[in-house]
């Protein structure tokens, strides 16, 4: 009999348990950010920022990619989705139902293993390493070494800022590809004749980080385009929001909290420093003197 | 060649065999405790993780593993109890039995993945169960069931048929002899397959990405009543585990000390399942005695 | 009414009970039927999108090497050549299984045939720690250690289907010994009594007895092993190189279905040709299942005694 007993037990408290996940939810408008790996942790602290002073406000931030960001929040089951490409240059998105809203830039930078010997390309020459065009560090002014190629996932940020600077319509060979920037470090730092791309906050001492034609990656560089790998970070909302979504949005791109503070710590760079603004094409136009509208209102 | 020395031979290989396989797993065992058992400490297990900065502990994330498999076993014991048993004691010998054990085998092989995104897809979408515990213990669910399930069924057959003549003699049920006979005695089996799949379930994150989440919600642990968004026993926070941590900080970390906190993390998971070993013999042992009326 | 006729009319407390836990047992075999059921029908029904509403050629994918399903082909198709990823698949799961099932034979006959009680826990422990260690721990140690150890040993970058194999190896030989182990204790104990009674030595009795007696379900423990090591993603993604390309040998770095399911699935969209032909590759990877449980059984069938 006990058992029996356990067995209703246990399948009550089932009922029980989702019968009552949802009043839970009813008190607070909770907010749900879902998307880009790479854009979690930084939106998870701004977001722990905007607590502090609202601290009645639920927001959970989930990665699961860019993609899937997009995707939820057109499908509305998300209220934000984060994501570093274009809307507009992810298929299957209806990019003129969703509202961009840019919160940081972030850099992208080329990445060697510390043994090949070069420290310096030209982007014709980094653009001939992912197609294939050259197979030894030697044809590069390096050391005798085979040149291992290692990409990033298609469909993800950084790659996306990669090829559009670096490769453009360039047919870009096969090669490794890996999904995270960490995993990416480990293998630079590893493989003797590796070659791949980190964004800023990833760049460390165990790999060599390459200039491009002389010119360092750093943050003043993208703020004028002098470096040309940069690409936005978005926060993407529907037409219609609540307005403890645009509430947490605002505070985003305008608290020192978040840019002033929080962003330049982690070698992001605040939306409102760059001096140069770039399009879904990778059209880039001087900011003009008034606060250009990014879309964000 | 002579049978003896063909048999010498034979013995000896496998005697190194099995050697190489324990020195492999003292090999695995040694570098991650090596590695991770210095950055251990109770600062560590106790504070909450960071983004960014150095020093971030891994408190809720181990809690959340433990909470998360407490509800992954509320759910998966009782169904594959019960189909253990349709499995072992009434399923007739014909093809519909034979379809029914492929459909289980096959949910084992599922790639964790394609769990995860069906999980992601019906319970955090569909039934709006948002990134949750729940969420995360259903997809485990899935996975744990066939292997307990499995595993119910081998030691419910191990049992003797005497006992089941035994029980029906007495003019017991079917079901009553195999809940009060047959179940304690293979208890021991059973809590086995239980910690096994505990293992499994503790070091899984490929499906928890996409269901429980990769973020660890503040928590507060003087607040019991689970119906509370701030309670550790609340289901419907999202949870980071262990497994997840390690996979997050090794794949987007920025925090200075990431690799110490991931050999940190991998170490105490290890440990962890290293004590469910230990103590689910001893658990099953003493179960076994105190249902049945065996010897010690 | 006659108390007795009553008795004997109506259903004993024995017979209710039994009905109730029948209606329990069928209800969680059901339960776990239905599961399987929608898994399989969502993967089914994503995956076949890619052929039905995208409209690629299932020859394309079955039998050509170019994988990039956002672009189109010559032909109007996407490209979504899913061969060099079945390869892939395959060459680390075989060889895994080749390198596991010598280790995992001879561990188990040591557990069952030799080893003292205490070896036997040790040994039990020593399995079920391994299952025990998460996958993404194995893929870092696979980094750590398996890829420069192929550098040095084998050449190439390290990174390739002989990396996989190896970590697998590792994450097989649980499954492949404690499923072996059972088959093994599985055999009458009187088999080997009469043989060694024979006068067979110990390791005749155990080859021309035990394990022919085990041998269907050494063979289930196998497939079993290579249907663990075809879904395994994480470790095999760290270590295997993910470049879809045909491998062209152990050492050059290639794919599996499960690593570009999972590198890809994050980054595309619902309902487009990209993700529907990811789900296609989990079809594959479902089909492939089925597959080998269907060997088991006609394994089984064969072997029979």
């Amino acid at each position: 009999m006990k058992n029996k007993q356990l067995f209703w037990t246990v399948l009550g408290l089932l009922l029980v348990l989702t019968a009552c996940s949802q009043p839970a939810q009813k008190k607070v408008k909770p907010i749900q950010i879902v998307g880009s790996s790479a854009m979690q942790p930084v939106v998870e602290m701004g977001a722990h920022e905007y607590l502090k002073k609202n601290p009645a406000q639920k927001v959970t931030v989930q990665g699961g990619g860019s993609g899937t960001g997009l995707s939820q929040v057109q499908s509305g089951a998300v209220e934000i989705g984060n994501s570093d490409i274009f809307a507009e240059n992810q298929s299957g998105i209806q990019a003129e139902k969703l509202v961009d809203h840019r919160i940081a830039v972030i850099g992208v930078a080329p990445i060697v293993n510390h043994g090949v010997g070069v420290t310096d390309l030209t982007l014709t020459q980094l653009r001939g390493i992912f197609t294939g065009q050259y197979q030894n560090w030697q044809q590069l002014g390096g050391k005798n070494i085979p040149i291992v190629v290692i990409d990033r996932a298609h469909g993800s940020g950084t790659r996306a800022i990669f090829d559009e600077a670096v490769i453009q319509d360039a047919k870009k060979m096969k090669a490794q590809e890996q999904d995270s920037n960490g995993s990416v470090q480990r293998m630079v730092a590893d493989t003797p004749g590796a070659i791949s791309y980190v964004s800023f906050p990833y760049l460390k001492k165990t790999f060599t980080t390459l200039k491009i034609a002389g010119v360092t990656p750093t943050v003043n560089n993208v703020t004028t385009n002098r470096w040309p790998l940069w690409g936005y970070e978005h926060m993407y909302t529907k037409q219609k929001t609540s307005p403890e979504v645009r509430a947490l949005l605002y505070f985003m791109q305008n608290s020192a909290a978040v840019q002033t503070k929080l962003l330049p710590r982690l070698h992001y760079i605040p939306i409102q420093k760059m001096q140069v603004v770039k399009d879904e094409n990778g059209q880039v136009t001087t900011k003009s003197s008034e606060v250009v509208n990014d879309g964000s209102d | 060649m002579n049978p003896k020395t063909m048999n010498k031979l034979a013995l000896t290989t496998i005697k190194v065999i099995t050697g190489l396989v324990v020195v492999i797993l003292a090999f695995l065992l040694g570098r991650i405790l090596l590695q991770g058992v210095p950055h251990i400490s109770w600062r560590f297990l106790t504070t909450a993780s960071q983004e960014f900065v150095a020093g971030g502990g891994i408190a809720y994330q181990l809690f959340n593993s433990f909470y998360l498999l407490v509800l992954t076993l509320l759910l998966s014991l009782p169904i594959s109890l019960g189909a253990g048993i349709f499995l072992a004691e009434y399923a007739p010998k014909n093809w519909l039995t034979e379809v029914i054990r492929m459909a289980i085998e096959i949910l084992s092989s599922l790639p964790s993945v394609v769990v995860g995104l069906f999980g992601f897809l019906l319970f955090v979408v569909q039934f709006k169960l948002g990134f949750s515990l729940i969420a995360g213990a259903i997809a485990l669910t899935f996975f744990n069931l066939p292997l307990l399930t499995r595993n119910v069924e081998e030691s419910l057959k191990s049992v003797s048929n005497l006992q089941r003549e035994a029980g029906l003699a007495l003019g017991l049920s079917k079901w009553t002899t195999v809940l009060k006979v047959i179940i304690p005695e293979a208890v021991p089996g059973i809590v086995t397959g239980v910690v096994l799949g505990a293992g499994r379930v503790f070091g899984e994150a490929a499906a928890l990405i996409y269901t429980a989440g990769q973020s660890a919600s503040v928590i507060d642990f003087t607040n019991w009543n689970p119906f509370d968004a701030a309670s550790p026993l609340n289901w419907s926070r999202p949870a980071e585990t262990l497994a997840v941590h390690i996979w997050k900080i090794n794949s987007e970390g920025i925090m200075p000390d990431a690799a110490a906190v991931s050999a940190g993390t991998s170490a105490v998971l290890i440990i962890v399942v290293l004590l469910f070993n230990l103590s689910a013999r001893y658990l099953g042992n003493r179960l076994h005695r105190k249902l049945t009326s065996a010897d010690k | 009414m006659d108390p007795i006729k009553t008795k004997i009319q109506t259903r004993s407390k024995e017979t209710r009970q039994e009905i109730w836990g029948q209606l329990l047992s069928y209800a969680a075999i059901i339960l776990i039927v239905a599961v399987v059921c929608s898994i399989f029908m969502f993967v089914a029904s994503k995956g076949l999108a890619t052929f039905t509403k995208d409209h690629a050629s299932l020859r394309d994918f079955l039998f050509t090497t170019d994988w990039s399903p956002t672009t189109m082909g010559k032909d109007g198709r996407p490209l979504v050549g899913a061969l060099p990823m079945i390869a892939g698949s395959f060459g680390v799961t075989v060889l895994a299984v080749i390198f596991a099932t010598p280790f995992a034979l001879g561990t188990a006959l040591y557990m069952t045939q030799l080893a003292g009680k205490h070896g036997q826990k040790l040994l039990q422990s020593v399995t079920e720690l391994l299952v025990g260690i998460p996958s993404v721990v194995y893929g870092f140690i696979g980094l750590n250690v398996v890829v420069p150890f192929v550098r040095e040993h084998f050449g190439g970058s390290g990174y390739g289907i002989l990396s996989g194999a190896f970590v697998l190896f590792v994450m097989v030989l649980p499954t492949i010994t404690s499923l072996t182990v059972d088959s093994l204790r599985a055999v009458p104990s009187h088999y080997q009594a009469a043989s060694l009674a024979l006068g067979a030595t110990e390791w005749q009795t155990m080859y021309k007895v035990t394990l022919r007696a085990a041998l269907p379900g050494i063979l289930t423990a196998i497939v079993f092993g290579m249907a663990r090591a075809f879904g395994e993603a994480l470790a095999v993604q760290m270590v295997i190189g993910n470049a879809t390309l045909m491998p062209h040998g152990l050492l050059t770095a290639s794919s599996t279905l499960t690593s570009v399911l999972t590198m890809g699935i994050g980054n595309t969209v619902m309902g487009t040709v990209g993700n529907n032909a990811l789900w296609s590759l989990a079809l594959v990877l479902l089909l492939m299942s089925l597959l080998f449980n269907l060997v088991v059984k006609w394994i089984g069938r064969k072997g029979r005694i």
